[in-house]
């Protein structure tokens, strides 16, 4: 009896010294996370998958909001050296300054040029061709979703089913007889955001950029057309001042549009999961091609990418985790299951069978695909541009207070000038 | 007492108290050592101190917290106010003189917000101003209502007295939600306009309306607060006072004149100055219901510190921590008030 006593007391003190030795040889990493719809479930699924098969690895996911933690907090963190090891962040050049470059670490880094291509730019700082700091988890293209099911109970026809080419008065026009006939709010919303403001803009000849590559507004003709054509909506009633003047930061008329309140909606396709969902098949949701001014018929290109971080005590590990969500079958998985369009070019070429039964999401999928070659490279400029959420921002916040009439338009436009000369002043000084 | 006793008289006693009894003295007895032990740490640093000079022995844990929390990050604040730069760390930022400063006061007139440089810092100020006198003037009036109300005899006093002071206890953001329940475009007070018959109106988006309510609420939420001191200023009031007054013939206004003002305004004051420093800060609350807007009506000063040096998307930590140098002046002076007031109180 004695002995057996004795055994227990000895095999629990080797238990209880060696359990700390065991747990040292996991590597826990941080990635901090945010989500439009179910792609914080998709990843901690491939996550889980991933720790099982690597069981010296075990990845947190930080789910925090868009706004506060993406947006806020997260620029802060990396600034002081605090932040997480991996990040999904939509500022890509932004914070290209606090990216690790995993091309040391990774097993094969042709894949990732071959499978990524431009995309990894878009992560790296000026005069950076070869770092290799992440990947895109998404595609996005910014354009209109409308409801098709109030035009029909209008009686109003879709002007993009008579033509490819609608300008965004002739929208405005046939979105103000369907809301003026079923006494629907709001013919029109956009997302409060520059970046959703810059593609119309472009479309009306806007050019962002001086010879010299430094982002002007002030002058461009084709900016102020789109800016006077915005204001002038809020104030007549086309457009909401829910959305744009009675918030800060991002906002968004999802709610508005799932309640049948907006007739045509200026967002974009990460919107596609979350309004399946959200609407499914409720009423008839339809994604319609940009519409079109004297610069063209563009949205924006964008995307989140997932990035590691340089202050990671953990490269290697961090780079084992990234090689394995980006390759091909978990990337194809991810999109598959948040309808997400990939922005890896194997996915690209072969297809993602979408896990989606909805033809509303298909097709919602198809036509925004369809509009990657009809993006100005305006556009494309102004998404690799390290900068252009000051450009963005400083938009969005101005041209508010010219729909609530603190600033003339023109006084509007030469404060975004304005504020987006001091920031990168601001910057330069480091 | 003998041992015998004691015992008769614990057998006389149900099993809970002797459970309590014992409790009690098992209590005393971890009191009495903790205190003994403390002795022995201490006796030795009192002979090294002295009797008199112990005391900054005892607050210097406060005293360290309040260093290392407050009084550095306040120096920080102040230091950083002269550089500038997106870079976080003191020793990394380029040191710019009163070029913060300067910037924030670049106006051709100050009274007109759109001929400043920094156009955003000025409609902070006024918007900010404009709210602590409207606020503030009308906190104190109703808080000063509120407590005569519940000072008199009414029915069910106690009920009346927790309602008022409910709204205290939520967090400012619960506040916030509740409010643009009730007050967005298809919210409670806007169904209930369209029931009666009325037009929808624009509570949040409308200028004028969004001011006012952001006032209204943030009355509504404090008020139970300065009411409850103001409760118990005119229950200082000796009830004598009243009763000699009556005799004398005075009315109900000539006592609340002459008596009940005179004695109050000491308990005024200091919800007057409390009520200031409070407006002067407010952001939380606001920024939930309105975010600032519509536009920038909604916008005060410490929203203004907020977005420049944390929202926005290049971090501009020297120009926000100048006007949080600005601000924190105007607190001080406020306070200083306060202080010089109460103790010409004392003195008077």
């Amino acid at each position: 009896m004695r002995q057996i006593a004795m055994v227990a007391v000895l095999a629990t003190l080797v238990l209880v010294l060696a359990l700390p030795g065991m747990a040292q040889d996991v590597v826990e990493l941080r990635m901090t996370w945010y989500t439009d719809g179910n792609e914080d479930e998709v990843m901690r699924d491939l996550l889980d998958r991933f720790e099982m098969e690597n069981s010296d690895i075990r990845v947190v996911m930080d789910n925090v909001p868009y706004q506060a933690g993406i947006l806020e907090a997260l620029p802060v963190q990396l600034e002081a050296g605090e932040g997480p090891d991996m990040a999904r962040v939509t500022n890509l050049g932004g914070l290209a300054n606090f990216y690790l470059d995993m091309s040391p670490w990774l097993s094969d880094p042709a894949y990732w040029e071959d499978s990524f291509g431009g995309t990894l730019g878009w992560l790296r700082l000026a005069g950076d061709t070869m770092g290799i700091h992440g990947f895109p988890t998404q595609l996005t293209i910014t354009g209109p979703i409308i409801n098709r099911t109030l035009f029909e109970q209008a009686g109003v026809a879709v002007p993009s089913d008579a033509s490819d080419q609608v300008s965004w008065e002739e929208w405005a026009a046939a979105a103000n007889e369907v809301a003026d006939a079923l006494d629907i709010p709001f013919p029109m919303a956009m997302d409060r955001s520059g970046h959703r403001f810059a593609g119309p803009a472009i479309s009306m000849g806007a050019q962002y950029f001086d010879d010299e590559g430094h982002p002007v507004v002030a002058g461009d003709e084709g900016f102020r057309a789109m800016a006077e054509l915005f204001v002038n909506w809020h104030l007549d009633g086309t457009m909401p001042l829910e959305i744009w003047a009675a918030n800060t930061g991002y906002a968004g008329a999802n709610e508005e549009f799932g309640n049948s309140q907006v007739v045509f909606y200026m967002s974009g396709s990460w919107q596609v999961g979350q309004f399946t969902d959200q609407i499914g098949d409720a009423f008839d949701w339809e994604v319609v091609p940009n519409p079109c001014g004297a610069g063209g018929c563009t949205g924006m290109p964008g995307g989140a990418a997932l990035v590691a971080i340089g202050d990671t005590e953990h490269p290697e590990e961090v780079t084992r985790v990234m090689e394995y969500l980006a390759s091909e079958e978990i990337l194809g998985e991810f999109s598959a299951r948040t309808l997400f369009i990939p922005a890896h070019k194997g996915l690209a070429t072969t297809g993602v069978d979408f896990e989606t039964d909805l033809d509303l999401a298909m097709n919602a999928l198809v036509t925004f695909t369809a509009q990657v070659g009809t993006l100005e490279q305006t556009a494309f400029d102004l998404q690799a541009y390290p900068n252009s959420r000051i450009v963005f921002d400083a938009s969005r916040d101005r041209l508010t207070q010219a729909i609530v009439g603190e600033l003339t338009l023109d006084e509007a436009i030469e404060r975004i000038q304005e504020d987006i000369d001091e920031q990168l002043a601001e910057l330069m000084d480091g | 007492m003998t041992p015998i006793d004691g015992n008769l008289q614990n057998e006389g006693q149900g099993p809970l108290a002797r459970l309590s009894a014992a409790l009690e003295a098992g209590l005393a007895a971890l009191f009495a050592g903790f205190m003994n032990s403390l002795e022995v740490l201490v006796r030795p640093i009192e002979r090294r101190l002295g009797m008199e000079r112990i005391g900054y022995f005892f607050v210097l844990p406060n005293l360290l917290i309040f260093g290392v929390f407050v009084l550095f990050p306040m120096l920080l604040n102040f230091y950083i106010s002269f550089t500038s730069g997106t870079e976080i760390y003191p020793q990394d930022r380029n040191f710019v003189g009163f070029g913060n400063y300067e910037f924030l006061f670049d106006c051709e007139n100050v009274f007109e917000p759109n001929s400043c440089n920094e156009d955003l810092f000025w409609r902070g100020v006024f918007n900010t101003i404009f709210f602590v006198v409207v606020q503030v003037s009308g906190m104190v009036l109703v808080s000063l209502v509120t407590a005569l109300v519940l000072n008199g005899k009414i029915r069910a006093r106690g009920f009346f007295r927790s309602v008022f002071f409910y709204p205290v206890l939520l967090s400012p953001v619960v506040v916030a939600l509740i409010w643009k329940w009730i007050l967005q475009r298809d919210g409670v007070l806007n169904s209930l306009l369209i029931a009666l018959g009325g037009d929808r109106v624009q509570f949040l988006v409308n200028a004028d309306w969004a001011m006012l309510w952001v006032i209204v609420i943030s009355i509504w939420a404090l008020m139970g607060f300065y009411t409850l001191i103001l409760l118990a200023g005119l229950q200082a009031i000796p009830a004598e006072l009243y009763e000699a007054g009556q005799i004398d013939g005075t009315g109900r206004w000539q006592s609340f004149r002459f008596i009940t003002m005179p004695l109050l305004m000491p308990t005024m004051f200091v919800v007057l100055v409390l009520s200031l420093i409070r407006a002067v800060q407010v952001f939380d609350q606001v920024y939930a219901l309105t975010g600032g807007g519509p536009g920038t009506t909604t916008h005060f000063i410490v929203q203004y510190i907020y977005t420049v040096g944390f929202s926005n998307t290049i971090k501009r930590f020297g120009l926000a921590a100048a006007a949080s140098v600005l601000l924190g002046a105007t607190l001080l002076v406020l306070t200083l008030l306060q202080l010089r007031a109460a103790r010409s109180n004392e003195s008077g």
